[in-house]
C-alpha cells in the first residue's frame, strides 16, 4: 500500500473545513498578552497620519513620472521545495512531494504535487494549483483546484480551499478541504515538525490524514477517516538546501477504505523503510 | 535590483577555514586598467585605500574581479579599490565630485551623514534618477560640517559588493584632539554569493544562515543542569510565539567574510605606530548586514566622536556599532603589537587587524564569544526578564552609572541648567510620551509581534555584551560603551527649542516571511513623513522586533534624548535595540525629499524604509 494512494474521504463539507480552522488558528495567535495577531483597537494609530496627504509620487519635491524606487516588497520571488523525493522499500516505488511558489510576501501562486511512481509508470498523482494569500503573520489561505490522476481508477477534479503555515510550537500545518463532482467532499491535513539534533542532523516527524465525504469505489476510498500516515525521517543537511534522509513510514487505513483493501487482497496497514532527498532552491 | 553576477559556488565547496578566514592576499585582483590609474593619481597610502583630497574629485564605478576566499567574483568598485578611496576634504570647501558609471546598470553614491541639498544626496528615485550606464553625474555641495563619515552606493545591493569608502572632513579650526597617527578602520562584510540570491534564500527560509539554532541536545543539557521544568519554561515563550532566541543576525559567516579595511582576518590589516604615539582610529561600520563588537585587548578606547560629531571623551574597553555608525577613538599603545578584534554580533566570526610598531607583527587573537540567547527583555522590553534578568540589569546599569558620575562631574551641573531651559514640566512635550500607540497596520500579516512594555533606558549594552566581567568573559571592570555614555560636547546641539510636536513610528517585521517595515507597512505601501522646514520635531521610534535596527535619517541630524527628555548626543544613525523605545529631536534645515531607513541593507530592501518630505 502506498501513502499517496490513500487520499481517503469524509464528512466535512467545504465551509466546515476552512473557517473553523481559521478561527482556531486565530485564537492560537491571540494567546499570550496580545503580542501577536489580534485586531486593531478602534483608537489604533493611523500609519499615514504624518503624510499631510503626500504620497511617494505626489507632493513637493517628488521625482517626476512614475515611481522609480521599488524595493523587494514589490518584487516577486520563487522557490521549489522537494520535501520528499524518496524510495519506499516495501512497495518498491518512488514517491515525490514537491511544492513550488511564485509571488510576493503576501500573495503567491502555489503548486503542490505528490505522486507515486512504480515500474516506471506514474501510478497515482495529486496536484494542487492554488492562489495563496496571507491570513495572518504565519498562515496563508489557499484557493484553487486539485487534480487527482489514477493509473487504475477514475481521475477526479476538486475545488480546494485551505490554510497553510506555522502553528505555535513550530508545527508546520497544511489543511485543505475539497469539493468535487457529485457532491464529493474531502479533507486532508498534514503536520510536520523539525527537531534539530544538531545544526545539521534533523529528525522530522510527519503525519498526514485524509477524510472523504462519501465512498469512491472506483478508487478504493471509503467515507469517513480513510487513512493515516505517520513518518519519521532523519536527514543530514550537507547544506540547508540539500539533505539526504532515511526514515520509516507507518500507514493505516480505516472504514470502507480498509474494506476495499481487504477485498482486493491487500494489507490494510503497513510499515516501510524509506530513503530519499530533501532539497530546495 | 542588481543582477548580472556569476552564479555562486555553494559555500560547502570551499574549505571551511579558508571561507571564514579569507585569503591572506585577498582583495581586488591586480591588473589595473589605465583609466583607473589616471583616476587614482596622487594617491597615498592610508589604511589600504588610496586617499583623494582637494576640491575636485573623480570617481569611476566599474565591475572589478576580486578574490577574498579562493574564488573569483565580480565586485562593484569605486576607482577599483575595496574600500573605495578615502576622501579627505576640508570643512567649508565647495567640492565637485564627478562620478562616472562604467557598470551595465544604474548606480549612485550617497554621502552618509552629510548635510547637503537633497538633489546631491544620491538616493535614486528620491534625490535624482540615479546615474545611468556611461553617464557622469556631477555632485556639487558645500561642506558645512567636519568629522568622520563615509559614502556608499544607494542602488540595489551594490554597497554589499564593494561600493563603500571613508569620507573625512577636516575641521577648519583644526582637530580638537592631537593625534600622531590617524587611521581609518573600515569594517565591512563580503559574500561570494549574488546578494539577490542571498536575499531570495532568506525569503524561503529566514534562518538559513543561522547555524546556532536551539537543538535537542541543548535542551537535554539544560534539563540536566536546571531540571525539566526550568528547561521547558526557558523555551516556552519562544516556541509558543514561533520566535527564535538565537536570531541575532540574518546572515553569518556561513556566507560572509568579515573585512577590516578590505582585508580578510588572515590578511591581517596592520596600522603602524611608534611607542608613545597617540593613535586616532576612525571606525566606520560599512558592513551591509553585520553589527560588530570591537575591542583592542590591552588598550583603553577613548571615544571622541560619534557619527562625525565630537562627544565628551569617554573611555571604554569595547563598543558595539551597526552598519552606518562611526566612532572615532584615541588609543595610546605602549607594547609592540595589539589585535583590533571585531567579532560579529551573532558570533559566527570576526574581522581582525593589528596595531604594531612594525609590519608583520601580530598579537594573540581572541576566540569569538559563545553566542548568547536573546532574553525576555529583548522580546518584551522592560517587563521581560523576570527576577533574575532584573537583578542583572540593575547591577549592570549601576556599574555604568557610577562610572558616568565620576567621569562627568562637570557635565552634571550643565545638565541641570539645560533642564531649566526646557520649560520643565509645563510643556507636555518636555518628555517623550510613554503611551504606546501601535499603528492599525501592525495587526496584519506583516508584523509577527508587538511590544507593550518597551524599555526606554539607554544604558543597555545589548545582547552578548551584558555583564561580561561578572560572567568571566572579560577582565574585571571591563566597560562596554552604551548610548547613555555619549554626550555631544558643548555647542554641538545648537537648537535648544523644545519640540513643537511628536511623531511616533514603530519598527516592525515578520521574520518568518522575511519582511521588514515601519508600522507594518513596507516602503511600497507607505506614505512619506512630512516635516515642516526648520521646525523642531521629536521622533519616537519603538522597536517591535527582536533585532537591533541602525536607523539612518538622511538630510538632517538625529539628536538623541533620554526618556526624561534630556538632549544627549547628535547622530546620523541610531541603533534601536529589541523592544526598545527611544526618541530623538531633529530640525530639518534642508528642503526636499529624504530617505529614512534601517541600515541593515536587507532590512532596508525588504521595506523598512520611509520617505521624508521637508517643505
Amino acid at each position: 500500500m502506498r501513502l499517496i494512494a490513500i487520499k481517503p474521504l469524509t464528512i466535512l463539507a467545504f465551509t466546515v473545513g476552512a473557517f473553523p480552522v481559521n478561527t482556531v488558528l486565530a485564537q492560537m495567535d491571540h494567546s499570550e498578552m496580545q503580542m501577536q495577531g489580534g485586531s486593531a483597537p478602534a483608537d489604533a494609530r493611523d500609519p499615514h497620519a504624518y503624510s499631510d496627504g503626500y504620497t511617494l509620487t505626489e507632493g513637493p519635491y517628488a521625482q517626476p513620472g512614475s515611481r522609480q524606487l521599488k524595493l523587494a516588497d514589490e518584487h516577486a520571488f520563487w522557490s521549489i521545495l522537494g520535501d520528499r523525493l524518496e524510495y519506499q522499500e516495501d512497495s518498491d516505488s518512488t514517491v515525490y512531494d514537491v511544492q513550488a511558489w511564485y509571488g510576493t510576501t503576501y500573495d503567491r501562486f502555489v503548486i503542490k504535487a505528490e505522486g507515486d511512481i512504480a515500474d516506471g509508470t506514474l501510478e497515482e498523482s495529486s496536484t494542487d494549483l492554488l492562489w495563496g494569500h496571507a491570513l495572518n503573520a504565519y498562515f496563508d489561505t489557499q484557493l484553487g483546484v486539485r487534480l487527482d490522476q489514477y493509473n487504475e481508477g477514475k481521475d477526479r477534479q476538486w475545488l480546494a480551499f485551505g490554510v497553510q503555515g506555522l502553528a505555535p510550537y513550530w508545527f508546520e500545518l497544511d489543511v485543505t478541504a475539497y469539493v468535487g463532482d457529485d457532491g464529493r467532499t474531502a479533507l486532508s491535513a498534514e503536520a510536520e515538525y523539525e527537531l534539530l539534533l544538531t545544526q545539521k542532523l534533523i529528525l522530522q516527524p510527519r503525519a498526514e490524514l485524509n477524510l472523504y465525504g462519501k465512498d469512491d469505489a472506483e478508487n478504493g476510498l471509503g467515507s469517513g477517516l480513510s487513512d493515516l500516515a505517520v513518518g519519521l525521517r532523519l536527514r543530514y543537511e550537507f547544506s540547508r538546501q540539500f539533505a539526504p534522509y532515511i526514515g520509516v513510514e507507518w500507514t493505516d487505513t480505516y472504514g470502507d477504505t480498509a474494506d476495499y483493501r481487504r477485498a482486493a487482497g491487500e494489507d490494510t496497514s503497513d510499515t516501510q523503510f524509506v530513503a530519499g532527498l530533501r532539497f530546495w532552491f | 535590483m542588481t543582477h548580472g553576477f556569476p552564479r555562486p559556488k555553494q559555500p560547502w565547496q570551499l574549505s571551511r577555514r579558508r571561507f571564514v578566514q579569507g585569503l591572506a592576499a585577498g582583495g581586488v585582483l591586480a591588473a589595473t586598467p589605465s583609466w583607473l590609474q589616471a583616476a587614482a593619481k596622487g594617491a597615498t597610502a592610508l589604511g589600504s585605500a588610496p586617499v583623494l583630497s582637494g576640491r575636485e574629485i573623480d570617481l569611476v564605478i566599474a565591475a572589478t574581479p576580486v578574490d577574498f576566499t579562493g574564488v573569483t567574483r565580480m565586485a562593484t568598485t569605486i576607482n577599483g579599490s575595496i574600500p573605495a578611496p578615502t576622501l579627505r576634504l576640508r570643512e567649508g570647501d565647495d567640492v565637485t565630485i564627478r562620478v562616472t558609471n562604467r557598470l551595465p546598470v544604474s548606480t549612485s553614491i550617497h554621502w552618509h551623514g552629510i548635510l547637503l541639498p537633497y538633489q546631491m544626496d544620491g538616493v535614486p528615485g528620491i534625490s535624482y534618477p540615479g546615474i545611468a550606464p556611461g553617464e557622469t553625474f556631477v555632485y556639487r555641495f558645500t561642506l558645512r560640517q567636519s568629522g568622520t563619515y563615509w559614502y556608499h552606493s544607494h542602488s540595489g545591493f551594490q554597497e554589499m559588493t564593494g561600493m563603500y569608502g571613508a569620507l573625512i572632513i577636516e575641521p577648519r579650526a583644526g582637530e580638537r584632539h592631537r593625534a600622531d597617527q590617524d587611521y581609518v578602520v573600515q569594517l565591512s562584510d563580503w559574500t561570494d554569493e549574488d546578494p539577490m540570491h542571498t536575499f531570495s534564500k532568506l525569503k524561503v527560509q529566514s534562518d538559513v544562515y543561522n547555524f546556532n539554532q536551539p537543538t535537542f541536545f541543548d535542551f537535554t543539557a539544560d534539563v540536566s543542569k536546571m531540571g525539566l521544568q526550568a528547561a521547558l519554561e526557558k523555551r516556552q515563550m519562544w516556541n509558543q510565539m514561533r520566535m527564535n532566541p538565537t536570531d541575532l543576525a540574518d546572515l553569518s559567516a556561513a556566507t560572509l567574510t568579515f573585512l577590516m579595511n578590505g582585508t580578510t582576518p588572515a590578511g591581517n590589516w596592520s596600522g603602524l605606530f611608534q611607542r608613545g604615539d597617540r593613535v586616532r582610529l576612525r571606525f566606520i561600520n560599512a558592513a551591509s548586514n553585520s553589527f560588530y563588537d570591537v575591542r583592542i585587548p590591552g588598550l583603553k578606547l577613548t571615544v571622541i566622536q560619534a557619527d562625525g560629531q565630537d562627544v565628551e571623551p569617554v573611555t571604554v574597553d569595547e563598543f558595539r556599532f551597526g552598519p552606518g555608525e562611526t566612532y572615532d577613538v584615541m588609543v595610546e599603545p605602549q607594547d609592540d603589537a595589539y589585535t583590533i578584534f571585531a567579532q560579529s554580533m551573532e558570533r559566527s566570526g570576526y574581522a581582525r587587524g593589528t596595531l604594531s610598531v612594525r609590519q608583520g607583527l601580530t598579537a594573540p587573537v581572541p576566540e569569538p564569544d559563545s553566542p548568547e540567547w536573546l532574553t525576555m527583555k529583548d522580546m518584551m522590553g522592560a517587563m521581560g526578564g523576570g527576577a533574575m534578568g532584573h537583578d542583572m540589569m540593575k547591577m549592570d546599569s549601576m556599574g555604568q552609572t557610577k562610572m558616568d558620575h565620576s567621569q562627568m562631574s562637570g557635565g552634571m551641573a550643565m545638565d541641570h541648567s539645560m533642564h531649566g531651559m526646557q520649560q520643565g514640566s509645563e510643556n507636555p512635550l518636555a518628555k517623550p510620551s510613554s503611551t504606546i500607540h501601535h499603528a492599525r497596520t501592525e495587526y496584519g500579516a506583516s508584523v509577527d509581534q508587538r511590544v507593550d512594555t518597551p524599555s526606554t533606558n539607554l544604558d543597555d549594552p545589548g545582547i552578548g555584551l551584558r555583564n561580561l566581567s561578572q560572567r568571566g568573559l572579560r577582565p574585571q571592570g571591563h566597560r562596554v560603551l552604551t548610548l547613555a555614555d555619549l554626550k555631544s560636547i558643548d555647542g554641538v546641539l545648537d537648537d535648544r527649542r523644545p519640540p513643537a510636536r511628536e511623531l511616533e513610528l514603530h519598527l516592525t517585521g515578520n521574520m518568518e516571511r522575511y519582511s521588514w517595515s515601519f508600522d507594518g507597512l513596507e516602503f511600497g505601501k507607505s506614505t512619506p513623513v512630512s516635516l515642516r522646514h526648520n521646525e523642531r520635531v521629536r521622533i519616537i521610534l519603538q522597536n517591535d522586533t527582536m533585532m537591533t535596527h541602525p536607523m539612518h535619517l538622511h538630510g538632517m541630524w538625529s539628536e538623541l534624548e533620554t526618556a526624561q527628555g534630556e538632549l544627549r548626543v547628535r547622530r546620523h544613525t541610531i541603533p534601536v535595540q529589541p523592544a526598545q523605545r527611544i526618541s530623538y529631536l531633529t530640525t530639518p534645515h534642508d528642503l526636499g525629499r529624504w530617505a529614512w531607513h534601517c541600515h541593515l541593507l536587507f532590512h532596508m530592501d525588504a521595506g523598512m524604509f520611509r520617505e521624508v518630505v521637508v517643505s
